[in-house]
């Protein structure tokens, strides 16, 4: 397996009752690179993406983020290394009672000692970067469009310039075109800000467009892992059927063609 | 800081800079302080050059800053050139080169007396316009229920059954409890200080007239404001975050008709009943405590309080909880449809429904303190 590894699970096993989600599974995700993670619905993507960043308990195996152990980590290490994560939230879990501009700026107040006019010079480069515009700064998350609202959500989570960042299916309820600027952005944030990103989708074209290694979870375990190539010689059954099914199929032709 | 971040060197015309060290999110702070102190050393120069070469780390704060510099430089028409980056470094630079180009908004700053003027002015209108969304509900809840006088096979009885449970029958034991001590107070206080004159038997009327008339309805009306009254807002405000309301108007109902109808019946009923029971409770108490405090024997205390209160007491109580009951129900429902999108505005609307609910419940209560007053019951 890759030595420079920003991310290493090794036999993670993850259950609610008896009901075991993940069962052994092992997964290595390189530095400054983006890994998309697919499966089923209910495959248990999200489990593992939760898992990682420390919101669900494991029963076995070890976690090691930026050759950091988590279990070996205390309290300090385990706060440090929260600051070099970001995690963009399914819903965005944008902090309703804050403006869009407060929401940017709160890891950054609460981590880092700037001055006022840094914080919100800042607050104002990030959310240009992920292309909104200084208008939107003092608007509330309730008045946000889904994909501003992703938009808000990756601005907030790079907001500490972390190394790695978390994705949980950044396009899902974005129209086709918004998605696809999406992976754009994504993809040209990691280049700039050479991150590793660590995507947990459902979009195919998200695969295609921005992701360098897909792995595919299926029974608990990683079935197949590599680059689009890769996955469409895979033997699985489930993974043939996403790839090369009715709609991935298509995207498949394309990425021959091209 | 073992590393020089920035150091200046002056050399004739031209100022040279070199940083080193990490220029990222850590040290964000310590960088400002130094580029905004070699800002004004190109004062006297005509072209600037920056060294990045002994950088080890750089991230978007430090390319903010370094564009800052270079940009409030070139601004004043100086020559800047920034050298010995590394190739991937540039990228993000070129990336900073973009932002931040719109000029800032210029702070607002109002007058201070002008301020606090504006907020007595916004809040008298606060009081006018909830006193008319008050009534707008009022009218709105009117126009449901005779609907469902007309056709009753609309109404939500299954809704009205499950709130009767929430609201009443597990209010019971709080409220028995609380009218129980209440009531146990007003005697051992009305005995403590009449004793004084040799009166004690007249706090038996004090706690009688006292709890059925007023200190009853109160204290039960206060209690379910604050129990069902802010559940009722809390609930109603999470659903129209959330579109639940939006998604029932769509579907054809009316939500006044399904979701505030049965919950405002639900509290003109249980108040009635749980008045009824406080007062028990509360003449249980004072009876308690008249005869291990006081050395009253109960017989004594009921033949007194038999003759202390009449039925008309017990009707001014009772004919005042049904209308607390809907004043609780209008208020929790109006504020809890107010709800705006974010988590605060649910807090600060069911914060609102307890205090305006609990202050209009004391305000009925003294209109119809002076009605009974002059209907002379």
């Amino acid at each position: 397996m890759a030595e420079n590894a920003a991310i290493k699970v090794r036999d993670l096993v993850v259950g609610f009752g008896d009901q075991t989600v993940l069962d052994h599974l092992s997964l290595d995700v390189r530095e400054a690179e983006i890994l998309g993670v697919v499966g089923a619905s209910g495959s248990g993507k999200s489990v593992l993406l939760r898992t990682i960043i420390g919101l669900l308990p494991k029963r076995h195996g070890t976690i090691e983020v930026l050759g950091v152990n988590l279990d070996h980590a205390n309290e300090q290490e385990r706060r440090a290394l929260e600051r070099r994560w970001g995690v963009l939230f399914q819903q965005g879990a944008l902090f309703s009672s804050l403006t869009v501009r407060q929401n940017v700026q709160f890891p950054m107040r609460e981590n880092l000692k700037l001055s006022q006019r840094l914080l919100d010079e800042m607050a104002l480069a990030k959310l240009e970067m992920v292309g909104l515009t200084p208008q939107d700064a003092d608007k509330f998350p309730s008045e946000l469009s889904g994909g501003m609202t992703k938009r808000v959500a990756l601005a907030r989570a790079l907001a500490l310039d972390p190394e790695i960042v978390f994705l949980d299916e950044p396009t899902s309820g974005l129209d086709p075109i918004s998605a696809g600027d999406f992976d754009e952005l994504i993809r040209t944030l990691q280049q700039t800000l050479e991150i590793t990103v660590f995507m947990v989708t459902h979009d195919l074209e998200s695969l295609y467009t921005a992701c360098d290694r897909v792995a595919v979870l299926a029974d608990g375990k990683v079935v197949a892992e590599g680059p689009i190539p890769t996955m469409l010689e895979s033997e699985h059954p489930w993974v043939k059927n996403y790839f090369q099914g009715k709609r991935g199929g298509m995207l498949a032709e394309r990425q021959l063609n091209a | 800081m073992g590393e020089h971040l920035l150091t200046s060197k002056l050399k004739g015309e031209r100022l040279e800079l070199a940083a080193g060290g990490s220029w990222t999110a850590p040290n964000a702070n310590e960088l400002e302080s130094l580029v905004d102190s070699v800002a004004g050393d190109a004062l006297k120069v005509k072209t600037v050059s920056i060294d990045m070469a002994g950088v080890r780390e750089f991230d978007t704060f430090g390319a903010w800053l370094l564009e800052r510099l270079t940009r409030q430089w070139t601004g004043s028409g100086r020559e800047t050139v920034v050298v010995g980056l590394p190739e991937h470094d540039l990228g993000l630079l070129e990336e900073m080169q973009t932002v931040n180009r719109a000029p800032p908004a210029p702070p607002s700053r109002d007058n201070p007396i002008v301020a606090a003027l504006v907020s007595v002015g916004r809040a008298g209108a606060g009081f006018g316009r909830d006193l008319i969304l008050f009534a707008d509900m009022l009218g709105a809840v009117g126009v449901a229920a005779a609907r469902v006088l007309v056709r009753p096979h609309e109404f939500r009885f299954t809704s009205m059954v499950h709130q009767l449970d929430r609201v009443a029958w597990q209010a019971v034991p709080i409220i028995l409890l609380i009218t129980f001590l209440i009531g146990g107070i007003i005697a051992q206080q009305g005995i403590f200080h009449f004793r004084k004159f040799g009166a004690e038997m007249y706090a038996v009327d004090l706690v009688g007239i006292l709890i059925l008339r007023e200190i009853g309805v109160l204290i039960v009306a206060i209690m379910v404001a604050g129990r069902s009254g802010s559940s009722y807002t809390a609930e109603l405000g999470s659903m129209k975050m959330r579109e639940e309301i939006d998604a029932l108007r769509t579907m054809g109902f009316d939500p006044i008709e399904v979701l505030v109808l049965p919950r405002i019946l639900v509290l003109v009923i249980a108040l009635p009943i749980l008045t009824f029971l406080g007062c028990m409770a509360a003449l249980y108490g004072g009876g308690l405590v008249a005869w291990l405090y006081g050395g009253m024997s109960p017989d004594i205390y009921i033949s007194r309080l038999m003759e202390a209160i009449s039925l008309t007491h017990f009707q001014v109580g009772m004919i005042k909880a049904p209308f607390m009951g809907l004043v609780i129900g209008i208020v929790a429902c109006a504020e809890g449809l107010q709800v705006k999108g974010s988590a605060e505005s649910l807090g600060l609307k069911t914060t609102a429904s307890v205090v305006k609910s609990i202050f209009l419940v004391i305000v009925l209560d003294g209109l119809f303190a002076i009605f009974f007053a002059s209907i002379g019951m």
